[in-house]
């Protein structure tokens, strides 16, 4: 996965927010502390970072950090100050207007944190609109919406109106309406934050489940580091509109870049974010140890250690043992991570 | 806005002794010295209404857009709302007639009355269920057994053709000014304009454009009904959540799209209920527009009110509040039913009854006449009865009321009146100018001073003086009636709940309703205005003091009973306190009520600004009508900017979110 082509790059994106902010930036430059100086919002601060295809990309950062600009910046609903935004190697910032509704149309899907259902419309209706929008015949948007439906788990509720649905039901609408075009590129802002913690969990595994089927290319918002490191194939970190650091939920946890991310990452149990492959040592496996997946977290490899084997057999994909989890190993790491 | 760094409290406090204090001065001994500063002198008035005059003769006359003459737009205005009415009056009132005048044959009948009444029924119905249907009936049947039938027809119809067009214009209007930040600009002070200038002072202009007749009465009606509509449908706008927005342009909607079936329909429900506000100021126009040609209810009640017929004008009246209840009633029930989700395939089997009862009835009018006109014998008449009761009341208690009615006069109303009159027009503008500049800054400080200099200008002032005076008690009145009313309902769930059902009610009475008892009572004069404006304006009072109160944090309360607050200190040093910005608007809006009634009380000879509309339009002279039309319009906005200023001072203080 790792030497897939990026889907969508963005370089040195700045989103600045006040009266003429364009002038403003090019006058003043680069300058975050000048900026706000001279009474302007820099919300997104020179942003590089590149989304490769099919994996899951999670922006993380605390409220008002600039996930939401920059993930708007992506899909050119708020117009970057200044940057590029390439999508399939095609710079976005270039698209005319016209363009950019028909790339809109047919490769992007949006999740929005409170839904953002249409009350006047039917749960059916909700979910075919991206498709009536786009004029597909009645019949044809219908089967569509339909299949969305039962996708998300909600057959049987296509008659009913967003009101009469809890706030779990709801978002199942808003991620079946944004899969109905069939985008390339999926966006959710935080889709999950303002559901109850159990119905976020639940909610976390239905997306697993969905994107297992689909591969879609995900740009994924929250403020939850927990859920960041369940769903990411990697985590870029947000503090005031900067990136502080990308990498994978692994990387993150062992090799903070910066004191902000070590603070961030310190009250994760480093079981739950390092990979078993991390942690492995070469050496071949004692014989009739138990197995574990290279690609599976340390925390999943507990329930073997605890019922009394001194060590794990690491296998790759193929099931190949390639080394050995030790024990040791593991419990060192638990310990660094509580003291 | 942006205010000047404003003096500290204590400099404020010397700042306003000095203004009083001069103006104290320049009141007790400047008429002398200063004349020019009590009465405008003659040779520096602005001529304006002899401008206006002037101006709408040109536009009748020669005003043109190359082959296109203004008098052309105004006459394509008028086929345009005409076609549509003639439609509607013959299908409700008049069948369809072939030939003019007298001679006219009627080819086919209009509806009947019991079809009209059967198909309210079924809307109703369709809209509220049982009681809703009831409620409509009892509303129709009760103007068809008064004798009202044929005069609330053509109401009606002149309501069926305003009402659309006023929705469609004021939603565009409203589109368009959310569109377009500088068009929302321009239309803020035209709808000001629109909503302070009282009605009686376009009439006249619309008369010289239009002529006498329904035409020129719908528009008269669609330039006060349709403001709010497009204020509400700016607004409605605006409240779109910005998420929804992003979903329209995440799926890629269109402009076009965009609105009509993004924004539009996510905001249906405020726009319903500037639906039901066209509805009622439709209504509310009914009578003042039937003084230029608007026939129905309102003539009914205008021609009583001008013979002191008062049976026959309560008649009208009521069947006038009979068709508000009515037309409120329902359109609130389709409103609610277009916010929920509706129940599925209901709708054929009413417009199948529908027809049906059309069919029959006028099958069964062809044999019983009685189904197709409400037979004459069967009307009740309670005209004679309140005739008598007026006068029974009037020959037993005439001594106590006019002594009531002079006791006030002498004590409270001339004196004020005499003082107000007597104060030098100059002070009066430059303390205005001083209260707008510690409110709100010189901006405010310019407006206010300059409303009131025009207002002096024009050579209105003493008129001025007489509507302020008389709006200014009628205020004070309404306030010292509704705001204890207010206190006394706000926590009482049950009494709350009637008292708005009544204020409700209230609300929907025209303003000429209020008129009648008073004037049975206490016959003409500025006490019977007084009465009838109090009557008017206090459920404004009521409304905003209880949302005041309602809205105060009940955490607080509760902390203030904690620390051992008496009942009387939590009124007085929490909740009054903390309503204070929603009973500041509240005097706000009853003085907006009160103007609005004012000039409607010119009717009983009152000698204020409305008086000067009123004989305007009488005389048919544009100029002199608009002049004081807009004074009054000055008088309200400097009340209404200066207690806005105010209560967004209040709010900033108790450090409430500065909304508004
Ligand atoms: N339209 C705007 N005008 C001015 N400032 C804005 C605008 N939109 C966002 N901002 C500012 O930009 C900054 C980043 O906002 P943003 O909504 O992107 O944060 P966020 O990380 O999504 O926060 P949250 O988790 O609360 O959604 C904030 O300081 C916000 O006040
Ligand atoms: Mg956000």
């Amino acid at each position: 996965m790792t030497d897939a082509a990026p889907k969508l790059v963005c370089r040195n994106v700045w989103k600045v927010f006040g009266a003429r902010a364009e002038d403003s930036l090019a006058r003043i430059g680069p300058d975050a502390g000048k900026l706000l100086a001279a009474g302007l919002i820099p919300a997104v601060r020179d942003v590089n970072l590149a989304v490769r295809a099919g994996e899951i990309f999670v922006i993380m950062g605390l409220s008002g950090s600039g996930k939401s600009t920059l993930v708007r910046c992506l899909s050119r609903l708020v117009e970057p100050t200044s940057g590029e935004i390439l999508f399939n190697g095609r710079n976005l910032l270039a698209a005319t207007e016209a363009e950019m509704i028909a790339i809109r149309r047919h490769k992007m899907g949006m999740v929005f944190q409170h839904f953002a259902l249409l009350p006047h419309l039917t749960v059916l209706e909700n979910v075919a609109f991206p498709l009536e929008v786009q004029g597909v015949p009645r019949a044809t948007r219908d089967a569509r919406a339909r299949e969305m439906v039962a996708l998300v788990g909600l057959a049987g509720r296509e008659a009913s109106f967003p009101r009469q649905l809890s706030g779990g039901q709801q978002q199942r609408v808003g991620i079946a309406r944004s899969l109905a075009v069939e985008p390339e590129l999926w966006f959710l802002d935080e889709p999950f934050s303002a559901l109850d913690p159990l119905i976020r969990r639940e909610l976390q595994d239905e997306f697993i489940r969905l994107q297992s089927r689909l591969q879609k290319t995900i740009v994924f918002i929250t403020h939850d580091f927990d859920e960041a490191i369940r769903l990411a194939d990697r985590i870029a970190i947000m503090k005031d509109g900067r990136i502080e650091q990308i990498g994978t939920p692994e990387e993150l946890v062992l090799h903070p870049a910066t004191d902000y991310v070590r603070e961030f990452t310190r009250a994760v149990p480093k079981a739950k974010a390092v990979r078993v492959a991390s942690l492995m040592s070469a050496s071949p496996p004692p014989e009739g140890a138990p197995a574990i997946p290279a690609r599976a977290t340390v925390a999943e490899a507990g329930g073997a250690l605890a019922s009394g084997a001194g060590a794990l057999a690491v296998t790759d994909a193929t099931g190949r043992p390639v080394g050995t989890l030790h024990r040791e190993d593991v419990i060192r790491l638990l310990l660094a991570g509580t003291a | 806005m942006t205010a000047l760094p404003a003096p500290r409290l204590s400099h404020a406090r010397a700042l306003w002794l000095v203004a009083v204090v001069l103006t104290a001065i320049l009141w007790l001994w400047g008429q002398r010295l200063a004349p020019f500063a009590f009465d405008y002198p003659k040779a520096w008035q602005i001529p304006a209404a002899r401008w206006i005059g002037n101006a709408i003769n040109w536009l009748m006359k020669e005003a043109a857009i190359g082959p296109l003459a203004f008098s052309d737009v105004t006459r394509f205005i008028a086929a345009l709302i005409d076609a549509p009415y003639r439609v509607v009056l013959s299908l409700l009132s008049s069948g369809l007639l072939s030939g003019e005048g007298s001679s006219a044959v009627q080819l086919w009948p209009p509806l009947s009355w019991v079809a009209a009444v059967g198909l309210f029924a079924l809307l109703g119905l369709y809209a509220g269920g049982l009681p809703l249907a009831l409620t409509v009936t009892a509303c129709m049947a009760f103007v068809a057994v008064f004798g009202q039938w044929q005069s609330a027809m053509v109401t009606l119809s002149s309501i069926v053709v305003a009402v659309p067009i006023g929705v469609a214009g004021g939603l565009l209007a409203g589109i368009a000014a959310w569109r377009l930040p500088w068009l929302d600009r321009a239309l803020k002070p035209v709808l000001d304009l629109m909503q302070t200038m009282p009605v009686f002072a376009y009439l006249v202009p619309i008369l010289i454009l239009f002529g006498f007749g329904p035409t020129a009465a719908v528009v008269a009606t669609l330039i006060y009904a349709m403001p709010p509509m497009t204020r509400l449908t700016t607004l409605a706008l605006r409240r779109v959540p910005a998420e929804i927005h992003d979903l329209g342009r995440m799926v890629g909607c269109t402009p076009r799209q965009m609105t009509w079936r993004v924004l539009v329909p996510a905001s249906r429900e405020p726009l319903m209920v500037g639906v039901n506000q066209v509805i009622m100021l439709s209504l509310n126009m009914v009578i003042i527009a039937s003084m230029i040609g608007a026939g129905g209810l309102g003539f009914d009640v205008l021609n009583a009110l001008r013979r002191l017929d008062f049976g026959a004008g309560l008649e009208a009246g009521l069947a006038i509040v009979a068709l508000a209840i009515a037309l409120d009633r329902l359109s609130q029930a389709l409103a609610r039913r277009a916010s929920a989700p509706p129940r599925q395939g209901a709708r054929h089997p009413y417009l199948a009854a529908a027809l049906a009862l059309v069919a029959v009835a006028w099958a069964l009018g062809l044999i019983l006449p009685a189904v197709q006109t409400y037979p004459e014998a069967a009307r009740l008449s309670t005209s004679p009865f309140w005739a008598a009761a007026v006068e029974w009341i009037n020959v037993t208690f005439f001594d106590m009321l006019e002594a009531l009615k002079n006791a006030i006069l002498t004590t409270l109303l001339v004196p004020v009146k005499r003082f107000l009159l007597s104060l030098p027009w100059l002070g009066v503008v430059a303390l205005l100018g001083l209260a707008g500049w510690r409110l709100g800054g010189w901006r405010l400080a310019a407006l206010t001073a300059g409303l009131a200099f025009l207002i002096a200008a024009t050579g209105q002032w003493e008129k001025a003086m007489i509507t302020v005076y008389l709006c200014g008690l009628s205020t004070l009145f309404a306030l010292l009636i509704g705001i204890p009313v207010a206190i006394a309902v706000a926590n009482r769930d049950r009494a709350w709940t009637v008292t708005r059902a009544l204020i409700d009610t209230l609300q929907t009475l025209p303003s000429f309703v209020y008129l009648m008892p008073v004037v049975m009572l206490f016959r003409v004069g500025d006490f019977t205005a007084m009465i009838a404006v109090v009557a008017y304006a206090v459920v404004a009072a009521i409304r905003y003091t209880v949302l005041g109160l309602q809205g105060v944090d009940p955490r607080l309360i509760e902390a203030g009973r904690a620390m051992g607050c008496t009942d009387w200190q939590i009124l007085t040093r929490i909740r009054l306190r903390l309503a204070l910005p929603e009973i500041l608007l509240g005097v706000n809006q009853t003085i907006m009520f009160a103007l609005s009634m004012l000039v409607i009380t010119a009717l009983v000879g009152t000698r204020d600004l409305g008086q000067e509309v009123y004989i305007a339009l009488t005389k048919a002279n544009p100029g002199n009508g608009l002049v004081a039309g807009l004074a009054i319009a000055f008088i309200a906005i400097i009340a209404d900017r200066l207690i806005h200023a105010a209560a967004m001072a209040q709010r900033e203080k108790l450090g409430l979110e500065g909304g508004g």
